[in-house]
């Protein structure tokens, strides 16, 4: 399973490194660094690599490439969740997942991967179960261990880790009891020019934060469950009941947990909430071109849609922008040649525009592709499938717990081709 | 050298100096030895017996060591505070050690300082040290060796954590001489009480097994040991361990395979993965192939999986060409459910267990999730996307609705582009070719040039695999050759000579279209594709072929290589077909090539020249000539990278890289003939039976039942009630202020109240556990009603005291005949029963029915503890089996539940002696103070049994009323006895021995709180009254 784990920053720093059997030199490494070399941009790195010794699988999160050498055979996959949940850890623990915060909190990190791994294979990766054994550092906690001479460790072994609950914590208590769900669903979309829809599906994820004394037993209903096409769910949920009562019956982890993620049926058509003019040209001779870009509301529910932002990929040629909003504030970064127009809300009565030249360098010849834009938007209060969470029960504890749900719709991979 | 000159010159000068020169000083010689080379261990060696030298002196400015900067004084620093007698000192110093460990720094030196803290009482130092000993202690062998004896005793600590992270780090720490000592250590754990250490026992195995595979032997048995624990937390990691000593062992997989699959839904994630890859590798060893094509299927079998077992027995009277093996059957149908599982790693393996084990039509199950998966990370992206390449060229019609959902975004990294495409191109068909060249060319635009050259590859693909579209796609690569990018072109022209070659029709135009453009193009490989044309098919275009050659005369020098000997075939060519024009052009040409800088070149020259030119000296070949050089050539296969793939199991390393990994292991082919099934078939250890009263809807014994047969909804319900009873628990145990919290609450509040009422010790056996029963009545409703008042049920149980003898003999003797004839009317029992516990029934019906199974529970579960059988079975029931059944006994009827047996000792273990005991609830023949137990003895061994008695217990005060002697039991015979037990009023285990003339036999028997008491009635009048008077 896994043997090494190397920690390497942006520029290529092993930064930490741990081994849960023999030591791997770190000289391992040299030939990830070549890859990535090769591969100009981190993201293009190839996730398994073969070396003479070792098998190297990847990954690049929050700048971070979290290296793993392996010798045998292992599911490529396994590793992958795996490095991936270390990551997630982090980020639960530290609030980031960064170079900085790894550093400073190196003796946790330590504890922490100790912890994870036995022999390279997963122990214990429940957040839950994590944080009973190794508490998260916390400021006041810090200053009474050292008068104290207390300790962050726990001795005794979480209860999680043996009952049928793994992912709760055993004796958890709260003044305010309180429950809420995100339900967030994301629009994957591709726009031809011509603004017929090429793809589209919804995904969503329900988001938990759930603060409840004690041991309660959830049941969350939908008004109209058979939207959902395809669940993955947390491993509190009991499928059982999913499959045939269509409630998502479960006992929650203690804090923040993705509940379910899903898909809706591809049979229902796509909202697509704007549409977008767009109009970008290179002039054959001259050396520049003109753009402009109108959105306005398409398919809102009658909400508003806020965060609006356009993402544009230039071409190499084009050195610099001059071009002029309606509304929002717009940056072109000549480094990575990538334009940034941030809209904000989108007012149907004054529909924002952004139009104006660009220039090119001189003698290049015309871009052979247009270049697509990216859309980020938001609708508060709306899940665009038409997901309704009909209701929320408790049982097994006595006590009212105050419980919420927010419905958010995103723009996921929203993409328009010119 | 010179850092030891320096540093021994060092004490002396610090002895004076003021503090400022003295850090000053310290620093250069920090930079001096790290000249010398730091990690090379001799020297850092040096470096500390000088540091240690120093150590008088510096002691004393314990508080400047933060600021040093150097690594050396840093360590030396550390050693310092290791060996402080401060303990947050010695914790700090492991911090840093910990992080210059972390950074890759040597820090061996500090081994015998850290190593002495190994015993430390500081949890969090200890852990530190367990760190930094598991990264060292290979290097520092006999150091280490002053560590074992810590382990050695942490191994025997009551607590399970540190029994468990103790044998974690002695497995960890590499060093040969102890090896002896992990073996014992490995053995007493797989036997620990505690699942997690058994867990951890697993994982040890590994390591053990990589230090010294000469253990093998010995650690399969261990192995073997542990693939029947019945633990959930254990299964995954004694797979792994059995994947890496011995994956080939498959027999010991026989017997645990039912139970395996049964499992596999509460395993941890991780465990999942590698059960399921095993159990994959193990269904193609042990099932016919569910593929062959005479297999007819229909959708009712598809419906049968999740309908009982009644129902799958029936298939086999339909005679049918292929039978699938139930439990082949019970594997895809256990792993199903995980596709929805939010651990990619567990769907991938489920993918590829029904693609690798299922029948054709049942694979596209695992379709849907497979594209779910696409929306995780990049890296997952990745993976997946390379299984479903190789899926989608044997399957197209498993994705091709989902074709859409492998569009390429420009935003997507071009690995994963270059994989979609290849998708897609495995994908196309006549129906959709017309949409997916629609998407491609937008592809072929993209600012990602390596991308656009691998579409129209894919474009050359779909265009030879699709005749109605191979016109379209030419005349669209040929629109691309005027492209301004020459990677476009010049992929356009290599996969247009594909193309032409597999098109013998008349393409001249192409061909002419290339010519012209000859001369724009750059690219090399594009060149001499061109000219490879212009050669094959110098026919076609006889006037044009000469004018390139006198082209690629002049330039002949400055071309690339794979271009010039291009142009020496297309030379050679033409002058066997058109001499006339190119006899001169060619022999330029040859001379040329014969004094090229590449050899490669000039061997072909000299080659090409001997067989076209004819002299006296060339021979046959000569007349050979035209039929070498102008025979028709075999059009390529433009087929997917991924063909070969589906040679390795989907999902493997050696998948993803297409070599094949080490430590991959072969998936079989199917054997012909399916190998015994029986092998699979278990003996069922059923350790709880019960005989409940045909009232209400008590279940079914399920003993005679096969293990598989048990459905998957009896399963999932188990778990299910078992986890949210054990919330139960945790709550009641949190609400009521008494209890200590642990599981043996009912113990602990009992003895409360026997203090607090006084009447506990000396009154009778029947009063005082009809007071017992009182408690248990209150345990239940205090889970009901949690908000009455401790106070208020201690009065009750006072009060039992005083109950008068006849009502609560009534109740007795109609209890008795309840349980006796077990079949008799609800009548007489409702009569007597109580009215408070009438009133606990009636108020949980009111709940949901799931939930109320659930409030009834918690009583139980940690009441009725069965005889041990073994160690790990108990803690499996408490897991699993048992509290799905006591919650059973409970709805039948709370205050008279069904008569349970117990196990008391198995056939297998008592060499074919099988003992049974339940609890007649009779008041004890022998002594009041005694419960009376029944035994039934049977011999399923082939010879006779003889002088069965009881023989040794303990605890030595034990109060056992035996059994007469039974002086034979013929084998299969049964019989019932009868004994009294004095449990003290405890539920501690009453352990003796059953002997035979040959054997003993360590057995016990744990009573159940409810076993102790006694039922007895009273008026609510009397009640009241009684409850006054306290």
């Amino acid at each position: 399973m896994i043997d090494s784990l190397f920690l390497i920053n942006h520029s290529g720093d092993i930064f930490l490194e741990k081994h849960w059997k023999s030591v791997i030199s770190r000289s391992v490494c040299d030939y990830f660094f070549e890859a990535k070399e090769k591969a100009v941009d981190p993201e293009n790195v190839a996730p398994v690599l073969q070396t003479p010794h070792h098998y190297l699988i990847s990954i690049y999160r929050d700048k971070i490439f979290f290296l793993s050498a392996i010798q045998t055979e292992v599911p490529p996959l396994f590793v992958i969740e795996f490095l991936h949940r270390v990551g997630d850890t982090f980020l639960d623990y530290f609030g980031e997942c960064s170079e900085t915060v790894i550093k400073d909190n190196v003796v946790i990190v330590y504890e922490l991967l100790e912890e994870m791994l036995d022999n390279g294979f997963p122990l214990a990766t429940e957040s839950n179960v994590l944080k009973e054994m190794i508490k998260p550092p916390n400021i006041l906690r810090s200053v009474v261990n050292t008068l104290t001479g207390g300790s962050n460790v726990g001795n005794t072994l979480p209860t999680g880790q043996l009952s049928n609950v793994p992912w709760r914590r055993a004796g958890v208590k709260y003044t305010n009891n309180e429950a809420y769900f995100d339900v967030i669903e994301e629009i994957d979309a591709i726009l031809d020019k011509s603004g017929t829809t090429v793809f589209a599906e919804i995904q969503g994820v329900i988001e938990a934060c759930v603060r409840l004394t004690g041991m309660p037993d959830l049941t969350l209903s939908f008004m109209n469950p058979r939207l959902l096409d395809d669940v993955s769910f947390h491993p509190c949920v009991r499928f059982k009941r999913w499959e045939s009562e269509r409630v998502l019956s479960f006992i929650p982890p203690d804090g923040n947990f993705t509940l379910m993620s899903y898909q809706v049926s591809s049979q229902n058509l796509v909202a697509i909430p704007v549409y977008v003019k767009q109009n970008i040209s290179f002039l054959e001779a001259g050396s520049c071109g003109r753009l402009d870009i109108t959105i306005g509301p398409k398919q809102t529910m009658g909400k508003t849609v806020e965060g609006l932002m356009v993402t544009v990929h230039m071409p190499k040629a084009v050195l610099t922008v001059n071009l002029t909003a309606t509304q929002g504030t717009h940056t072109y970064d000549l480094a990575t040649k990538v334009l940034v127009w941030d809209i904000g809300k989108l007012n149907p009565q004054k529909l924002p525009n952004l139009r104006g030249s660009l220039s090119m360098q001189p003698g290049a010849p015309k871009p052979e592709e247009y270049p697509s834009l990216n859309i980020d938007l938001k609708i508060q209060q709306l899940a665009i499938s038409g997901l309704k969470v009909s209701r929320l029960d408790m049982y097994g504890e006595k006590y009212k717990p105050f419980k919420g749900v927010k419905y958010l719709t995103k723009a996921g991979k929203f993409q328009v081709r010119t | 050298m010179m850092a030891g000159c320096v540093l021994t010159a060092g004490p002396v000068v610090l002895g004076a100096v003021p503090a400022g020169v003295y850090e000053e000083n310290s620093y250069s010689c920090g930079v001096m030895s790290s000249g010398v080379g730091y990690n090379d261990q001799t020297g850092a060696e040096t470096a500390v017996e000088a540091g240690q030298e120093t150590t008088p002196t510096t002691s004393s400015s314990g508080a400047a060591f933060g600021l040093f900067s150097s690594d050396f004084k840093k360590n030396e620093d550390l050693k310092e505070m290791l060996e402080s007698n401060k303990e947050s000192l010695k914790l700090e110093a492991m911090k840093r050690v910990v992080g210059l460990i972390s950074k890759g720094k040597n820090a061996s030196e500090l081994f015998p300082a850290v190593v002495k803290n190994v015993a430390s009482k500081n949890i969090e130092l200890k852990k530190l040290v367990y760190v930094y000993l598991v990264r060292y202690a290979e290097e520092q062998q006999d150091l280490a060796l002053l560590s074992i004896s810590t382990f050695q005793r942490a191994l025997k600590d009551p607590n399970q954590f540190i029994r468990a992270s103790a044998l974690r780090v002695l497995s960890s720490i590499r060093v040969p001489i102890i090896v002896p000592i992990m073996m014992l250590a490995i053995k007493e754990a797989a036997t620990d009480l505690s699942p997690y250490v058994r867990k951890t026992s697993a994982h040890a195995i590994q390591k053990l097994y990589s230090l010294d595979p000469d253990q093998k032997e010995q650690l399969i048995e261990v192995i073997e040991k542990l693939l029947k624990d019945k633990s959930t937390l254990v299964a995954g990691s004694v797979v792994v361990a059995f994947e890496e000593v011995c994956p080939d062992r498959i027999d010991l997989i026989h017997k645990n395979y039912r139970k395996l699959c049964n499992l596999l839904v509460d395993v941890e994630e991780w465990g999942q993965v590698v059960i399921i890859s095993m159990l994959t590798r193990y269904a193609r060893t042990q099932f016919t192939s569910p593929w062959k094509e005479d297999a007819v299927f229909d959708e009712n079998n598809e419906k049968t999986f999740y309908d009982s077992d009644s129902e799958e027995k029936k298939v086999p009277t339909e005679a049918k060409p292929y039978m699938m093996d139930p439990d082949h059957r019970l594997l895809l149908r256990n792993t199903k459910p995980l596709l929805q599982s939010r651990n990619t790693a567990v769907v991938m393996s489920v993918a590829q267990l029904y693609w690798h084990l299922a029948p054709k039509h049942e694979v596209s199950v695992v379709t849907k999730s497979l594209v779910r998966l696409l929306r995780s990370h990049r890296e997952v992206q990745y993976i997946v996307l390379q299984n479903i390449a190789t899926m989608s060229i044997q399957r197209k019609g498993m994705f091709e609705p989902y074709m859409k959902s492998f569009y390429v975004r420009s935003t997507d990294p071009t690995h994963i582009k270059t994989l979609k495409l290849e998708i897609l191109t495995n994908l196309a068909n006549e129906a959709n070719i017309s949409t997916i060249l629609r998407e491609f060319q937008t592809y072929v635009k993209s600012q990602d040039k390596t991308f656009a050259a691998a579409t129209i590859q894919a474009i050359g693909r779909c265009a030879t695999n699709i005749s109605e579209v191979t016109d379209t796609c030419l005349n669209g690569l040929v629109l691309l050759l005027s492209n301004r990018d020459e990677t476009v072109v010049a992929e356009s022209v290599v996969v247009i000579k594909k193309l032409l070659q597999t098109q013998p029709t008349q393409h001249s135009e192409i061909i002419k279209h290339m010519a012209k453009l000859f001369d724009n193009i750059t690219v090399p490989m594009a060149r001499a594709s061109i000219l490879w044309l212009m050669g094959e098919y110098c026919d076609r275009v006889p006037k044009i072929a000469p004018d390139v050659l006198r082209k690629m005369a002049k330039t002949f020098t400055t071309e690339e290589d794979i271009v010039k000997l291009q142009t020496v075939n297309l030379a050679a060519k033409l002058y066997l077909t058109n001499s006339k024009q190119t006899k001169l052009l060619t022999q330029y040409i040859l001379n040329l090539g014969k004094y090229d800088q590449n050899y490669d070149i000039r061997d072909r020259t000299r080659f090409i020249r001997q067989l076209i030119v004819p002299s006296e000296k060339s021979g046959a070949l000569n007349k050979y000539a035209r039929r070498i050089l102008l025979a028709p050539k075999p059009a390529p296969v433009l087929e997917s990278a991924f063909k070969d793939r589906d040679r390795f199991q989907l999902g493997t390393l050696s998948h993803s890289l297409n070599v094949k990994a080490s430590g991959y292991q072969e998936l079989s082919d199917w054997p012909a003939v399916a190998p015994d099934p029986s092998v699979r078939n278990v003996e069922v250890i059923e350790p709880v039976k019960e005989w409940a009263p045909s009232l209400g809807k008590a279940k079914q014994p399920k003993s005679d039942a096969k293990f598989y047969s048990d459905d998957e909804e009896k399963e999932e319900e188990g778990s299910e009630r078992s986890s949210s009873s054990s919330s139960e628990d945790d709550s009641s145990s949190s609400s009521s202020s008494k209890d200590s919290g642990s599981g043996s609450e009912e113990e602990s509040s009992e003895e409360s109240e026997k203090t607090s009422s006084g009447s506990g010790g000396s009154s009778s056996g029947s009063e005082k556990s009809s007071s017992d029963s009182e408690s248990e009545q209150r345990q239940k409703k205090k889970t009901k009603k949690r908000t009455r008042k401790p106070a208020a049920s201690d009065s009750d149980s006072d009060e039992n005291g005083n109950v008068d003898q006849a009502s609560s003999s009534a109740t007795e003797s109609s209890s008795e005949s309840e349980s006796d004839s077990g079949s008799d009317s609800p009548a007489p029992q409702k009569k007597t029963e109580a009215n408070t516990q009438r009133k606990v029934a009636v108020k949980s019906k009111k709940e949901v029915s799931l939930l109320d199974l659930d409030d009834f529970s918690p009583a139980v579960t940690n009441a009725p503890k069965p005889s041990v059988i073994s160690s790990s079975l108990l803690s499996d029931l408490e897991g699993l089996s048992l509290s799905n059944v006591s919650s059973a006994v409970q709805v039948t009827s709370p205050s008279f539940g069904p008569v349970k047996t117990y196990e008391l000792l198995h056939h297998m273990t008592g060499k074919g002696l099988a003992a049974k005991y339940h609890f007649p609830r009779q008041p004890c023949l022998y002594q009041p103070s005694m419960v009376s137990v029944q035994v039934i003895l049977t011999n399923n061994s082939d010879h006779v049994l003889e002088e069965i008695h009881i023989g040794e217990r303990s605890p030595a005060g034990l109060n056992v009323h035996c059994f007469n002697t039974i002086e034979r039991l013929e084998p299969g015979a049964s019989v019932t006895v009868s004994m009294g037990v004095d449990f003290s009023d405890s539920t501690q285990a009453a352990n003796f021995q059953l002997c035979t003339k040959e054997d003993q036999f360590g057995v016990s028997i744990q009573p159940a709180v409810g076993e102790l008491l006694m039922p007895f009635t009273m008026t609510e009048a009397d009640f009241n009254r009684e409850q006054s008077e306290i």
